[in-house]
């Protein structure tokens, strides 16, 4: 009994964390504080997800959700004037959406246990006919996975079994650039009024340059070691693509790294590469073997491969344009 | 209680909380901030039913490392939304408060519409 509640507390530390930072992440009395408290919020989800068994996603949060939304909210909030002294909102209006809360997470806490919702798993398996379809799903998976190719279920799934999703996903990514590329329009007559880059960071201090020439080497050669580990342990190329972004901010923050022009056709490939290949390989499985995404089992394993080292490519680009793309980046 | 139904619980009670920062905040950027914890608790629930078999249902995994991304392509339009919006607007503010306080004319010191 000691033991269960032992092996309890570090839940219970991460929960109260988690509910701290995303408290803080909203109602923190500075904007800037509120920021510093979403980017520990994502450190600590990724902690969680590690705790849920879910390497993957604590790789990709770490990355993704703390590292790069942090730089981009930081980045966007230059842009933005200081918040302006809102009338505060009176008791009743801040206090009655939190009842509401209370209400529902009592009604959702009743449903958990009295249904006994989490034990869904066992009950599906003593009996089929109840429909649930998440752990047969998970069979499944397991059952399959000789044939995919790849030896991490994760990646099979990813880039084999439901590959119409990341395919989908590359292409998310493709809109929401030609969405930031679009808003760049309206910026133009500011920015010739500003004469000269419309937003200018601080000078980049010597610490900064120094440590930057120090990680990206290394984040270079991580987001290497995850693509290729990828294929057998959690890792793959979204993790790696947003460690060679991070890099890649990294070294644009400091100044290291001149901007990605995007009339340079090196840049438009790069960005592009990957969802076209994946929709070459696609349309070459349609023609030639079983269908839409269909690997051959044989091939498979090389075919992910190719798919995901340009994926990652592409990811990385893309990610960095999203995070720190500026003017003379999306529009010279 | 197991540990999954708290975090059960924990995804629902941080997706609530986002929707109630989303209700009673009024800057963009921290509505933003909001609506990213809403999604930071609905994939909390994902994760915590993920772990209902042993091990770990990958297709749920996969399902939220794609809703990873989608969430942060997501939140880089919408900040560059607000952004663009401020870019745009700071400057006929600037000019108009300017032909307020320089000239007595009331014509040219009407609001921008």
């Amino acid at each position: 009994m000691s033991l269960m509640i032992v092996d309890f507390v570090p839940d219970l530390i991460l929960a109260f964390l988690v509910i701290c930072m995303a408290w803080g992440a909203m109602h923190a009395r500075s904007r800037h504080d509120a920021m510093a408290m979403f980017v520990a919020f994502g450190l600590v989800v990724a902690l969680i997800w590690a705790r849920l068994g879910a390497p993957d996603l604590a790789l990709a949060e770490a990355a993704i959700g703390a590292g790069l939304t942090g730089v981009l909210l930081l980045q966007a909030a230059r842009q933005i004037p200081a918040e302006p002294r809102t009338m505060k909102k009176t008791t009743v209006q801040f206090i009655l959406p939190l009842v509401f809360i209370v209400l529902a997470i009592a009604l959702f806490a009743s449903q958990l246990f009295s249904d006994d919702a989490l034990n869904i798993s066992e009950q599906a398996r003593i009996r089929p006919d109840v429909g649930l379809s998440a752990p047969s799903m998970s069979d499944r998976v397991h059952l399959a996975m000789p044939d995919s190719g790849v030896g991490h279920p994760v990646t099979a799934v990813l880039l084999n079994f439901r590959a119409w999703d990341t395919l989908l996903e590359l292409l998310v990514l493709l809109l929401a650039l030609s969405g930031l590329r679009q808003l760049y329009p309206s910026s133009q007559s500011a920015q010739k009024k500003s004469d000269g880059p419309l937003v200018r960071g601080p000078e980049p201090w010597p610490l900064l340059l120094a440590w930057s020439r120090f990680l990206a080497p290394l984040l270079i050669v991580m987001g290497g070691y995850l693509l290729w580990r990828g294929a057998d342990a959690p890792g793959g190329a979204f993790q790696a693509g947003a460690l060679l972004a991070a890099a890649a901010v990294v070294l644009r923050l400091a100044g290291l790294l001149p901007a990605l022009r995007w009339s340079s056709l090196t840049v438009r490939l790069a960005i592009n590469v990957g969802a076209l290949l994946f929709m070459t390989v696609a349309a070459l499985t349609l023609y030639f073997g079983a269908g839409w995404l269909h690997y051959p089992a044989a091939q498979a394993g090389i075919l992910i491969l190719g798919i995901e080292v340009f994926a990652t490519l592409s990811i990385a680009i893309t990610l960095t344009l999203l995070v720190i793309g500026e003017y003379e980046d999306l529009h010279t | 209680m197991s540990s999954l139904q708290m975090y059960m619980l924990l995804g629902a009670l941080i997706f609530l909380l986002g929707l109630h920062g989303l209700l009673v905040l009024t800057d963009p950027i921290r509505r933003l901030i909001a609506v990213n914890l809403m999604g930071a608790g609905t994939f909390m629930i994902m994760v915590t039913l993920a772990r209902r078999t042993d091990p770990a249902d990958p297709v749920l995994h996969a399902l939220v490392v794609t809703g990873l991304v989608v969430a942060i392509s997501a939140t880089a339009f919408a900040l560059r939304l607000i952004t663009a919006n401020l870019i745009t607007e700071t400057p006929n503010l600037a000019e108009n408060n300017a032909a307020q306080s320089d000239t007595t004319l009331s014509q040219q010191g009407s609001p921008p519409t």
